[in-house]
Protein backbone atom coordinates (compact mmCIF):
# COMPACT_ATOMS: atom_id res chain seq x y z
CA UNK A 1 0.00 0.00 0.00
CA UNK A 2 1.28 3.46 -0.87
CA UNK A 3 2.32 5.35 2.23
CA UNK A 4 0.84 8.74 3.03
CA UNK A 5 3.52 11.32 2.35
CA UNK A 6 4.74 14.13 4.57
CA UNK A 7 6.26 16.96 2.60
CA UNK A 8 8.02 19.93 4.20
CA UNK A 9 7.87 23.08 2.11
CA UNK A 10 10.79 25.52 2.04
CA UNK A 11 10.35 29.09 0.92
CA UNK A 12 13.42 30.37 -0.89
CA UNK A 13 14.30 33.95 -1.71
CA UNK A 14 17.54 34.94 -3.41
CA UNK A 15 18.88 31.42 -2.89
CA UNK A 16 18.30 31.42 0.88
CA UNK A 17 15.64 29.78 3.02
CA UNK A 18 13.35 32.45 4.34
CA UNK A 19 11.94 30.54 7.26
CA UNK A 20 13.74 27.69 8.89
CA UNK A 21 13.93 25.86 12.14
CA UNK A 22 17.16 25.96 14.04
CA UNK A 23 18.20 22.31 13.89
CA UNK A 24 20.69 21.21 16.45
CA UNK A 25 24.09 20.96 14.80
CA UNK A 26 23.05 22.89 11.75
CA UNK A 27 24.83 26.20 11.90
CA UNK A 28 23.36 27.77 8.81
CA UNK A 29 19.61 27.40 8.67
CA UNK A 30 19.59 29.78 5.74
CA UNK A 31 21.01 27.25 3.29
CA UNK A 32 18.11 25.46 1.58
CA UNK A 33 20.34 22.49 0.67
CA UNK A 34 21.44 21.85 4.24
CA UNK A 35 17.92 22.29 5.56
CA UNK A 36 16.49 19.98 2.89
CA UNK A 37 19.13 17.34 3.62
CA UNK A 38 18.20 17.54 7.28
CA UNK A 39 14.50 17.12 6.55
CA UNK A 40 15.32 14.17 4.26
CA UNK A 41 17.43 12.53 6.97
CA UNK A 42 14.58 13.13 9.40
CA UNK A 43 12.18 11.11 7.23
CA UNK A 44 10.61 13.64 4.84
CA UNK A 45 9.09 11.78 1.89
CA UNK A 46 9.59 14.61 -0.57
CA UNK A 47 10.53 18.25 -0.45
CA UNK A 48 8.97 21.29 -2.07
CA UNK A 49 11.09 24.37 -2.74
CA UNK A 50 9.07 27.45 -3.49
CA UNK A 51 10.88 30.39 -5.03
CA UNK A 52 9.29 33.50 -3.59
CA UNK A 53 11.87 35.86 -5.09
CA UNK A 54 10.45 39.17 -6.09
CA UNK A 55 13.16 40.31 -8.48
CA UNK A 56 14.90 38.84 -11.53
CA UNK A 57 18.27 39.07 -9.77
CA UNK A 58 17.00 36.96 -6.88
CA UNK A 59 15.27 34.54 -9.27
CA UNK A 60 18.43 33.97 -11.33
CA UNK A 61 20.02 32.09 -8.45
CA UNK A 62 17.24 29.52 -8.31
CA UNK A 63 18.42 27.10 -11.02
CA UNK A 64 21.91 26.87 -9.58
CA UNK A 65 20.32 26.20 -6.20
CA UNK A 66 18.22 23.43 -7.80
CA UNK A 67 21.43 21.87 -9.12
CA UNK A 68 22.93 21.83 -5.65
CA UNK A 69 19.76 20.32 -4.19
CA UNK A 70 19.76 17.58 -6.84
CA UNK A 71 23.41 16.77 -6.14
CA UNK A 72 22.77 16.31 -2.48
CA UNK A 73 19.21 15.08 -1.84
CA UNK A 74 18.30 11.44 -2.44
CA UNK A 75 14.51 11.83 -2.31
CA UNK A 76 12.23 13.50 -4.86
CA UNK A 77 11.77 17.25 -4.80
CA UNK A 78 9.42 19.69 -6.47
CA UNK A 79 10.24 23.26 -7.35
CA UNK A 80 7.72 26.00 -7.90
CA UNK A 81 7.14 29.70 -7.85
CA UNK A 82 6.63 31.82 -10.92
CA UNK A 83 7.02 29.04 -13.51
CA UNK A 84 5.22 30.42 -16.55
CA UNK A 85 6.84 28.81 -19.58
CA UNK A 86 7.98 25.50 -21.02
CA UNK A 87 11.51 26.94 -21.19
CA UNK A 88 11.63 27.65 -17.46
CA UNK A 89 10.29 24.17 -16.73
CA UNK A 90 12.94 22.69 -19.04
CA UNK A 91 15.69 24.63 -17.31
CA UNK A 92 14.59 23.36 -13.89
CA UNK A 93 14.34 19.78 -15.19
CA UNK A 94 17.89 20.05 -16.56
CA UNK A 95 19.00 21.40 -13.19
CA UNK A 96 17.67 18.20 -11.61
CA UNK A 97 14.16 18.95 -10.33
CA UNK A 98 11.92 15.87 -10.18
CA UNK A 99 8.72 17.88 -10.51
CA UNK A 100 7.68 21.45 -11.06
CA UNK A 101 4.54 23.06 -9.75
CA UNK A 102 2.53 25.59 -11.72
CA UNK A 103 -0.19 27.80 -10.32
CA UNK A 104 -1.26 31.24 -11.59
CA UNK A 105 0.42 30.81 -14.98
CA UNK A 106 -1.58 27.63 -15.61
CA UNK A 107 -4.81 29.47 -14.92
CA UNK A 108 -3.79 32.24 -17.31
CA UNK A 109 -2.77 29.64 -19.90
CA UNK A 110 -4.00 26.08 -19.22
CA UNK A 111 -2.08 24.98 -22.33
CA UNK A 112 1.05 25.28 -20.19
CA UNK A 113 0.04 22.09 -18.34
CA UNK A 114 -0.45 20.19 -21.60
CA UNK A 115 2.81 21.55 -23.02
CA UNK A 116 4.94 20.56 -20.01
CA UNK A 117 3.22 17.20 -19.43
CA UNK A 118 3.33 16.41 -23.15
CA UNK A 119 7.06 17.04 -23.29
CA UNK A 120 8.26 15.71 -19.94
CA UNK A 121 5.45 13.49 -18.68
CA UNK A 122 2.70 13.83 -16.11
CA UNK A 123 5.00 12.77 -13.27
CA UNK A 124 6.82 16.08 -13.74
CA UNK A 125 3.78 18.35 -13.38
CA UNK A 126 2.11 19.33 -10.13
CA UNK A 127 -0.75 21.78 -10.47
CA UNK A 128 -1.13 23.92 -7.37
CA UNK A 129 -4.53 25.43 -6.70
CA UNK A 130 -5.21 28.11 -4.10
CA UNK A 131 -8.94 27.83 -3.47
CA UNK A 132 -11.31 30.21 -1.75
CA UNK A 133 -14.96 29.93 -0.83
CA UNK A 134 -16.86 32.46 -2.94
CA UNK A 135 -19.94 34.31 -1.73
CA UNK A 136 -22.21 32.00 -3.72
CA UNK A 137 -20.90 29.04 -1.73
CA UNK A 138 -18.73 27.58 -4.51
CA UNK A 139 -15.01 26.91 -4.09
CA UNK A 140 -13.11 28.93 -6.68
CA UNK A 141 -9.47 28.99 -7.80
CA UNK A 142 -7.59 32.17 -6.96
CA UNK A 143 -4.31 33.71 -8.06
CA UNK A 144 -1.79 36.07 -6.49
CA UNK A 145 -1.71 34.27 -3.17
CA UNK A 146 -5.49 34.19 -2.85
CA UNK A 147 -6.00 37.88 -3.45
CA UNK A 148 -7.64 37.49 -6.86
CA UNK A 149 -10.66 35.31 -7.41
CA UNK A 150 -10.79 33.71 -10.85
CA UNK A 151 -13.84 32.47 -12.74
CA UNK A 152 -12.63 28.89 -12.44
CA UNK A 153 -14.61 26.62 -10.16
CA UNK A 154 -12.24 24.44 -8.14
CA UNK A 155 -13.52 20.98 -9.16
CA UNK A 156 -13.88 21.87 -12.84
CA UNK A 157 -10.40 23.37 -12.89
CA UNK A 158 -8.84 20.35 -11.16
CA UNK A 159 -10.50 18.03 -13.67
CA UNK A 160 -9.25 20.10 -16.55
CA UNK A 161 -5.74 20.02 -15.06
CA UNK A 162 -5.95 16.22 -14.73
CA UNK A 163 -7.14 15.85 -18.32
CA UNK A 164 -4.36 18.11 -19.53
CA UNK A 165 -1.80 15.85 -17.92
CA UNK A 166 -1.20 17.02 -14.36
CA UNK A 167 0.33 14.22 -12.30
CA UNK A 168 -0.77 15.59 -8.93
CA UNK A 169 -2.83 18.40 -7.48
CA UNK A 170 -1.59 20.48 -4.57
CA UNK A 171 -4.70 21.99 -3.02
CA UNK A 172 -4.51 24.86 -0.55
CA UNK A 173 -7.57 26.35 1.08
CA UNK A 174 -6.87 30.06 1.39
CA UNK A 175 -9.55 30.14 4.07
CA UNK A 176 -7.38 27.90 6.23
CA UNK A 177 -3.82 28.63 5.10
CA UNK A 178 -1.51 30.04 7.73
CA UNK A 179 -4.01 29.96 10.58
CA UNK A 180 -2.98 26.53 11.89
CA UNK A 181 -6.51 25.44 12.76
CA UNK A 182 -6.83 22.40 10.59
CA UNK A 183 -7.80 21.54 7.05
CA UNK A 184 -11.31 21.56 5.53
CA UNK A 185 -11.58 17.76 5.52
CA UNK A 186 -15.02 17.57 3.92
CA UNK A 187 -13.76 19.56 0.97
CA UNK A 188 -10.68 17.34 0.61
CA UNK A 189 -12.71 14.15 0.84
CA UNK A 190 -15.06 15.22 -1.96
CA UNK A 191 -12.15 16.60 -3.99
CA UNK A 192 -9.99 13.46 -3.73
CA UNK A 193 -12.91 11.18 -4.60
CA UNK A 194 -13.52 12.92 -7.92
CA UNK A 195 -9.89 12.75 -9.14
CA UNK A 196 -7.77 9.81 -10.29
CA UNK A 197 -4.47 11.54 -9.56
CA UNK A 198 -2.97 12.02 -6.09
CA UNK A 199 -3.87 15.07 -4.02
CA UNK A 200 -1.50 16.88 -1.67
CA UNK A 201 -3.18 18.84 1.10
CA UNK A 202 -1.54 22.10 2.01
CA UNK A 203 -2.09 24.91 4.45
CA UNK A 204 -3.74 24.70 7.81
CA UNK A 205 -1.76 22.17 9.80
CA UNK A 206 -1.43 23.33 13.37
CA UNK A 207 -1.14 19.94 15.00
CA UNK A 208 -0.47 16.30 14.26
CA UNK A 209 -4.21 15.62 14.65
CA UNK A 210 -4.91 18.09 11.83
CA UNK A 211 -2.53 16.19 9.54
CA UNK A 212 -3.99 12.84 10.60
CA UNK A 213 -7.50 14.14 9.86
CA UNK A 214 -6.75 15.35 6.35
CA UNK A 215 -5.01 12.06 5.49
CA UNK A 216 -7.90 9.94 6.82
CA UNK A 217 -11.17 11.93 6.91
CA UNK A 218 -9.93 14.12 4.06
CA UNK A 219 -8.51 11.12 2.11
CA UNK A 220 -5.53 13.19 0.93
CA UNK A 221 -2.51 11.26 -0.35
CA UNK A 222 0.03 13.61 1.17
CA UNK A 223 0.27 16.58 3.49
CA UNK A 224 2.54 19.53 2.86
CA UNK A 225 3.45 21.68 5.82
CA UNK A 226 5.70 24.62 6.43
CA UNK A 227 5.08 26.37 9.73
CA UNK A 228 4.97 23.40 12.07
CA UNK A 229 8.36 22.21 10.79
CA UNK A 230 10.01 25.60 10.37
CA UNK A 231 9.06 26.79 13.81
CA UNK A 232 10.12 23.49 15.29
CA UNK A 233 6.71 22.62 16.72
CA UNK A 234 7.34 19.05 15.58
CA UNK A 235 10.04 17.27 13.66
CA UNK A 236 9.11 15.28 10.56
CA UNK A 237 9.90 12.09 12.43
CA UNK A 238 7.68 13.01 15.36
CA UNK A 239 4.80 13.64 13.00
CA UNK A 240 5.31 10.36 11.16
CA UNK A 241 5.68 8.32 14.33
CA UNK A 242 2.49 9.84 15.72
CA UNK A 243 0.63 9.14 12.46
CA UNK A 244 1.88 5.57 12.50
CA UNK A 245 0.67 5.16 16.09
CA UNK A 246 -2.77 6.23 14.85
CA UNK A 247 -2.69 3.40 12.31
CA UNK A 248 -1.87 5.57 9.29
CA UNK A 249 0.56 3.99 6.83
CA UNK A 250 3.71 6.09 6.64
CA UNK A 251 7.31 5.36 5.68
CA UNK A 252 9.39 5.15 8.84
CA UNK B 1 33.54 2.33 -16.01
CA UNK B 2 29.77 2.30 -15.71
CA UNK B 3 27.77 3.27 -18.77
CA UNK B 4 24.55 5.21 -18.32
CA UNK B 5 22.68 4.70 -21.58
CA UNK B 6 21.36 7.94 -23.03
CA UNK B 7 18.50 7.20 -25.38
CA UNK B 8 16.72 10.56 -25.04
CA UNK B 9 14.23 9.34 -22.45
CA UNK B 10 14.15 12.06 -19.87
CA UNK B 11 16.68 13.50 -17.56
CA UNK B 12 19.56 11.31 -16.43
CA UNK B 13 20.77 13.73 -13.86
CA UNK B 14 19.26 12.03 -10.82
CA UNK B 15 20.91 8.73 -11.77
CA UNK B 16 24.21 10.51 -12.36
CA UNK B 17 23.94 12.27 -9.01
CA UNK B 18 23.17 8.99 -7.23
CA UNK B 19 26.25 7.33 -8.74
CA UNK B 20 28.38 10.36 -7.82
CA UNK B 21 27.16 10.12 -4.22
CA UNK B 22 28.32 6.48 -4.24
CA UNK B 23 31.70 7.57 -5.60
CA UNK B 24 31.26 5.58 -8.83
CA UNK B 25 32.78 6.58 -12.14
CA UNK B 26 30.36 6.67 -15.00
CA UNK B 27 29.91 7.85 -18.54
CA UNK B 28 26.65 8.97 -20.14
CA UNK B 29 26.66 7.49 -23.61
CA UNK B 30 24.73 6.13 -26.57
CA UNK B 31 27.86 4.70 -28.19
CA UNK B 32 27.46 0.90 -28.68
CA UNK B 33 31.22 0.33 -28.25
CA UNK B 34 31.33 2.17 -24.93
CA UNK B 35 28.24 0.31 -23.74
CA UNK B 36 29.68 -3.09 -24.74
CA UNK B 37 32.96 -2.31 -22.99
CA UNK B 38 31.38 -1.08 -19.75
CA UNK B 39 31.70 -3.06 -16.53
CA UNK B 40 28.07 -2.24 -15.65
CA UNK B 41 25.27 -0.76 -17.70
CA UNK B 42 22.43 1.41 -16.39
CA UNK B 43 19.35 1.90 -18.53
CA UNK B 44 17.26 4.62 -16.87
CA UNK B 45 14.34 6.39 -18.46
CA UNK B 46 11.14 8.24 -17.79
CA UNK B 47 8.34 8.53 -20.30
CA UNK B 48 6.54 6.45 -22.85
CA UNK B 49 7.43 2.82 -23.69
CA UNK B 50 6.64 3.19 -27.39
CA UNK B 51 8.92 6.19 -27.70
CA UNK B 52 11.60 4.44 -25.64
CA UNK B 53 11.64 1.42 -27.99
CA UNK B 54 11.62 3.69 -31.03
CA UNK B 55 14.63 5.60 -29.66
CA UNK B 56 16.52 2.42 -28.81
CA UNK B 57 15.92 1.06 -32.32
CA UNK B 58 16.90 4.36 -33.93
CA UNK B 59 20.15 4.35 -31.95
CA UNK B 60 20.81 0.72 -32.92
CA UNK B 61 20.87 -0.30 -29.26
CA UNK B 62 18.32 -3.14 -29.08
CA UNK B 63 20.75 -5.88 -30.14
CA UNK B 64 23.58 -4.20 -28.23
CA UNK B 65 21.63 -4.42 -24.98
CA UNK B 66 20.56 -7.99 -25.68
CA UNK B 67 24.20 -9.02 -26.25
CA UNK B 68 25.60 -7.58 -22.99
CA UNK B 69 26.97 -10.22 -20.59
CA UNK B 70 27.91 -7.87 -17.75
CA UNK B 71 25.32 -6.67 -15.21
CA UNK B 72 22.62 -4.41 -16.66
CA UNK B 73 20.11 -2.49 -14.54
CA UNK B 74 17.00 -1.03 -16.13
CA UNK B 75 15.07 1.53 -14.10
CA UNK B 76 11.36 2.25 -14.66
CA UNK B 77 10.92 2.54 -18.46
CA UNK B 78 14.44 1.09 -18.75
CA UNK B 79 13.10 -2.09 -17.16
CA UNK B 80 9.81 -2.07 -19.05
CA UNK B 81 11.58 -2.04 -22.42
CA UNK B 82 13.39 -5.24 -21.39
CA UNK B 83 10.02 -7.01 -20.92
CA UNK B 84 8.15 -8.78 -23.76
CA UNK B 85 5.42 -6.31 -24.53
CA UNK B 86 3.93 -3.10 -23.15
CA UNK B 87 0.30 -2.13 -23.30
CA UNK B 88 1.51 1.47 -23.61
CA UNK B 89 1.26 2.14 -27.33
CA UNK B 90 0.87 -1.65 -27.93
CA UNK B 91 4.67 -1.89 -28.02
CA UNK B 92 6.80 -4.96 -28.65
CA UNK B 93 9.79 -4.72 -26.34
CA UNK B 94 13.24 -6.35 -26.14
CA UNK B 95 11.92 -9.52 -24.51
CA UNK B 96 14.58 -10.33 -21.92
CA UNK B 97 12.19 -10.58 -18.96
CA UNK B 98 9.42 -13.13 -19.44
CA UNK B 99 6.51 -10.81 -18.68
CA UNK B 100 4.21 -8.12 -20.06
CA UNK B 101 3.65 -4.55 -18.92
CA UNK B 102 0.08 -3.42 -18.31
CA UNK B 103 -1.63 -0.24 -17.14
CA UNK B 104 -3.04 0.16 -13.64
CA UNK B 105 -6.81 0.50 -13.72
CA UNK B 106 -8.10 3.57 -11.87
CA UNK B 107 -11.07 1.89 -10.21
CA UNK B 108 -12.20 1.38 -6.62
CA UNK B 109 -10.38 4.55 -5.66
CA UNK B 110 -7.00 3.34 -6.93
CA UNK B 111 -4.83 6.34 -7.74
CA UNK B 112 -3.07 6.32 -11.10
CA UNK B 113 -0.22 7.15 -11.51
CA UNK B 114 1.08 5.03 -8.65
CA UNK B 115 3.12 7.79 -7.07
CA UNK B 116 4.98 7.81 -3.81
CA UNK B 117 6.56 5.37 -1.38
CA UNK B 118 5.49 1.74 -1.31
CA UNK B 119 6.96 -1.40 0.24
CA UNK B 120 8.87 -4.18 -1.52
CA UNK B 121 8.45 -7.81 -0.51
CA UNK B 122 9.55 -11.34 -1.44
CA UNK B 123 13.09 -10.08 -2.02
CA UNK B 124 15.07 -12.75 -3.80
CA UNK B 125 18.32 -11.43 -5.22
CA UNK B 126 21.79 -10.16 -4.40
CA UNK B 127 20.40 -6.79 -5.52
CA UNK B 128 18.65 -6.63 -2.14
CA UNK B 129 21.55 -7.66 0.07
CA UNK B 130 21.05 -5.88 3.37
CA UNK B 131 17.54 -4.73 2.44
CA UNK B 132 14.68 -5.96 4.59
CA UNK B 133 11.35 -7.01 3.16
CA UNK B 134 8.85 -4.22 3.78
CA UNK B 135 11.36 -1.46 3.03
CA UNK B 136 9.99 1.59 1.27
CA UNK B 137 11.03 2.66 -2.22
CA UNK B 138 9.85 5.49 -4.45
CA UNK B 139 7.55 4.87 -7.40
CA UNK B 140 6.06 7.01 -10.11
CA UNK B 141 4.45 5.10 -12.97
CA UNK B 142 1.16 4.19 -14.62
CA UNK B 143 2.22 0.86 -16.19
CA UNK B 144 3.67 -2.14 -14.35
CA UNK B 145 5.04 -5.59 -15.16
CA UNK B 146 3.06 -8.69 -14.22
CA UNK B 147 4.46 -11.24 -11.81
CA UNK B 148 6.54 -13.95 -13.52
CA UNK B 149 9.34 -16.43 -12.91
CA UNK B 150 11.87 -13.56 -13.23
CA UNK B 151 10.26 -11.58 -10.38
CA UNK B 152 12.76 -10.88 -7.57
CA UNK B 153 10.62 -8.37 -5.61
CA UNK B 154 6.94 -7.53 -5.43
CA UNK B 155 4.83 -4.52 -4.51
CA UNK B 156 1.10 -4.07 -4.23
CA UNK B 157 -1.01 -1.34 -5.79
CA UNK B 158 -4.47 -2.67 -6.53
CA UNK B 159 -2.80 -6.08 -6.88
CA UNK B 160 0.72 -7.49 -6.83
CA UNK B 161 3.16 -6.63 -9.57
CA UNK B 162 6.88 -7.09 -10.24
CA UNK B 163 8.79 -4.43 -8.31
CA UNK B 164 12.02 -5.91 -9.68
CA UNK B 165 13.03 -8.52 -12.24
CA UNK B 166 16.14 -10.55 -12.99
CA UNK B 167 17.13 -12.79 -15.85
CA UNK B 168 20.76 -13.93 -15.96
CA UNK B 169 22.84 -10.71 -15.91
CA UNK B 170 19.84 -8.43 -16.51
CA UNK B 171 18.15 -6.64 -13.61
CA UNK B 172 15.31 -4.18 -13.54
CA UNK B 173 13.47 -2.13 -10.95
CA UNK B 174 10.10 -0.50 -11.50
CA UNK B 175 10.82 1.85 -8.62
CA UNK B 176 13.48 4.56 -8.67
CA UNK B 177 16.44 3.55 -6.48
CA UNK B 178 18.08 6.90 -7.31
CA UNK B 179 15.20 8.65 -5.52
CA UNK B 180 14.54 6.10 -2.79
CA UNK B 181 16.61 7.63 -0.03
CA UNK B 182 19.11 5.45 1.82
CA UNK B 183 17.37 2.19 0.84
CA UNK B 184 17.72 3.13 -2.83
CA UNK B 185 21.36 3.98 -2.39
CA UNK B 186 22.00 0.57 -0.83
CA UNK B 187 20.29 -1.15 -3.76
CA UNK B 188 22.42 0.80 -6.25
CA UNK B 189 25.52 -0.05 -4.21
CA UNK B 190 24.49 -3.73 -4.30
CA UNK B 191 24.17 -3.51 -8.08
CA UNK B 192 27.60 -1.88 -8.38
CA UNK B 193 29.03 -4.67 -6.21
CA UNK B 194 27.68 -7.48 -8.45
Amino acid sequence: MVAKRIIPCLDVKGGRTVKGVNFVGLADVGDPVELGARYAADGADELVYLDISATCEERATFSSLVERIADRINIPFTVGGGIASLDTAARLLDAGADKISVNSAAIADPGLISAIAGRYGSQFVVVAIDAKLAEDGRWMATTHGGRRLTDRELFAWAHEAQERGAGEILLTSMEHDGVCQGYPCDLYREFCATLDIPVIASGGAGSIDDIADVLTLGAADAALAASIFHYGTYTVREVKEALSAKGITVRL
Amino acid sequence: MIAIVDYKMGNLRSVENALSRLGAEYQVTSDPDVIRAASKVLLPGVGNAAEAMQNLRAAGLVDVIRSIRRPVLGICIGMQVMCRHSEEGDTDCIGIFDTDVRKFTAENGLKVPHMGWNTIHNLDSKLFKGIEGGSYVYYVHSYRPDLCSDTIATSNHGGMFSAALKYENFYGTQFHPEKSGDVGERILADFLAL
